[in-house]
């Protein structure tokens, strides 16, 4: 694999959204560099999960793009045109993106070691041993050696979500994505997805979360940036953005959460 | 309610301490009032089926007995679960394929598809059986050639599909339009979060169907296909007006010799009811089996 280690993560240029008449995202421009990480505040619907799915391009961008790793993630560009890819391509690039849902959503006929060595070996061709040996490090590391035979209905939210981060890291991404994930789980299993999560961002793994977790935010990001209306309002250290924030709308938003 | 004299509204009224008194708190269950009354009517009904069908000599059991394992009833046997299992094939590849199209095919295929379904639900299966029966009547040879232009090789079509290929076609076909159904509502029971988390992780739209939303349509397509399978083994029945040779033609030819149509009929009966319960057996140990592991899907919502 060719992989740019140098120069920003995610390159976002005037990335433009519509479902229907509505248009959630109004152009959004952001540059995401290695090892940082980046939290998305913002009300819902406010655009902020609909800009984290166009970044692995689970949401095609109506205009604008965003290069990771320095290369198009949904379009190829042909003589001077952006071109939508084609199906196979967008498997392949977005294959370093690891993507973490709020509802974990965890294959349920599969048992746990199941879920993290899929695509290890039906993806990159792995032998099953060492699609095995790195899922049972990757379970030990977020804390569920023990669980591997387990099938997702039997573990609690956060157990699962767990899982989820596991599974995703089993593809040895680049670039971590979390859409509110810890929205749906019970308040006291936050925290265990949270230190897995702080873990991660201090072994240097790059980053963006749309999280509702202000002090997790606040304690862990490089970059806040709070999104409102389909546009970034403001963004910057979380201490000022959280903390003493420019902008009416910002403020008003915190206003609310905190 | 106060002043009422009716005494069976009194005796919820209770001293607490009585209650605590009395030595068993297990209430007396209450059979509910019609269910001996109904017990001993299908009773005696059921004696009177038993009578009918022991003193009637038209059922001649005798006869029955005789013919339960004559060689041709069993040949007829086996050429209809060769026929259930080869037409249900048919029905199941191409309904998956079907389903398929009609999911994620562009807007050709998904037509295609549609029409397909149309076509095959809306005439009957007899009707399409005979069709392929008499094909070689419309297509005397089929091979490949030029439209129009005549043939450059061809096959006299009675050669190519004979009369047990014709009815497999028939039913499978047919049945390939409700497997479709069934499939695709198979695939809609999976949450679409599933094939997000699969294309996340970069599998392809195959590899996802095949490993991720399949298995788990499964589940919701076992006990349909089921009843599927079943009800074809006795729609197999139809193909005796193309003469194919199965369980219930067996019984008719013997019958057209010895005139006894009544007691042959109950020996295809019983096939058929065997044959249909061993089947209902297997569908239940299927069902048990893919229902394991996936009672939910998921977490909290």
């Amino acid at each position: 694999m060719t992989d740019v280690a140098t120069g920003p993560v995610i390159r976002a240029h005037d990335v433009h959204k519509s479902f229907g008449s509505l248009e959630v995202l109004k152009g959004i421009d952001l540059t995401v560099e290695r090892g940082e990480v980046v939290c998305l505040l913002g009300a819902s619907g406010s655009g902020k999960s609909t800009f984290l799915r166009c970044v692995n391009h689970l949401e095609t961008v109506d205009r604008g793009f965003i290069l990771v790793d320095g290369r198009l993630i949904g379009s190829d560009l042909v003589r001077g045109r952006l071109h939508e890819a084609r199906p196979s391509v967008v498997t392949e690039r977005r294959s370093r993106i690891g993507m973490v849902f709020q509802q974990f959503n965890l294959f349920g006929h599969m048992t746990v070691l199941e879920n993290v060595i899929l695509a290890p070996m039906r993806v990159k061709k792995e032998a099953r041993e060492v699609a095995v040996e790195r899922a049972v490090r990757l379970l030990g590391r977020v804390g569920l050696g023990n669980k591997q035979d387990s099938y997702p209905a039997h573990l609690s939210g956060g157990q699962q979500q767990r899982v989820a981060i596991a599974r995703a890291l089993a593809m040895e991404p680049t670039l971590m994505l979390f859409d509110e994930p810890t929205s749906a789980l019970d308040p006291e299993l936050v925290g265990e997805v949270l230190d897995v999560m702080r873990y991660l961002a201090a072994s240097g793994m790059t980053m963006m979360v749309v999280t509702h977790e202000m002090g997790f935010a606040r304690q862990v990001a490089d970059t806040a940036v709070f999104m409102s209306e389909g546009r970034i309002v403001e963004q910057g250290p979380p201490e000022k953005v959280i903390g003493a924030p420019d902008h009416e709308r910002t403020r008003a938003f915190l206003g609310k959460v905190l | 309610m106060s002043g009422s004299t009716d005494t069976r509204f009194h005796h919820d009224r209770v001293d607490l301490a009585d209650l605590v008194a009395i030595a068993d708190h297990e209430p007396v269950r209450r059979r509910a009032a019609g269910q001996k009354v109904g017990g001993a009517v299908i009773l005696v009904l059921a004696g009177f089926v038993v009578a009918i069908l022991v003193t009637n000599p038209g059922f001649d059991w005798p006869t029955v007995g005789r013919y339960l394992f004559d060689v041709s009833v069993l040949e007829g046997i086996a050429v209809t679960l060769e026929l259930t299992i080869a037409a249900m094939s048919v029905g199941i590849v191409c309904g998956v394929v079907l389903a398929v199209l009609r999911q994620s095919g562009g807007p050709i295929p998904r037509f295609a598809a549609t029409l397909y379904i149309w076509f095959f639900r809306g005439t009957p299966v007899l009707v399409q059986v005979l069709f392929w029966g008499f094909a070689a009547s419309l297509f005397p040879r089929i091979g490949l050639g030029i439209p129009g232009g005549g043939f450059l090789v061809s096959w006299d079509t009675n050669e190519v599909i004979p009369i047990f290929a014709a009815a497999v076609l028939g039913l499978g076909f047919n049945e390939a339009a409700y497997v479709a159904e069934i499939v695709r509502g198979g695939l809609l029971s999976v949450p679409a979060g599933q094939s997000e988390a699969a294309d996340a992780l970069g599998l392809g739209r195959l590899a996802t169907l095949r490993f991720v939303v399949l298995p788990q349509a499964m589940r919701a397509i076992i006990p349909p296909i089921g009843n599927q399978f079943i009800s074809m083994l006795k729609m197999t029945s139809v193909v005796l007006v193309i003469g194919v040779g199965d369980l219930l033609e067996s019984v008719t030819q013997i019958y057209s010799r010895n005139y006894r149509q009544i007691p042959l009929l109950i020996v295809a009966s019983i096939w058929y009811l065997v044959m249909t319960t061993l089947l209902t057996l297997v569908q239940a140990r299927l069902e048990k089996r893919f229902g394991r592991s996936l009672s939910r899907v998921g977490g909290a919502r």
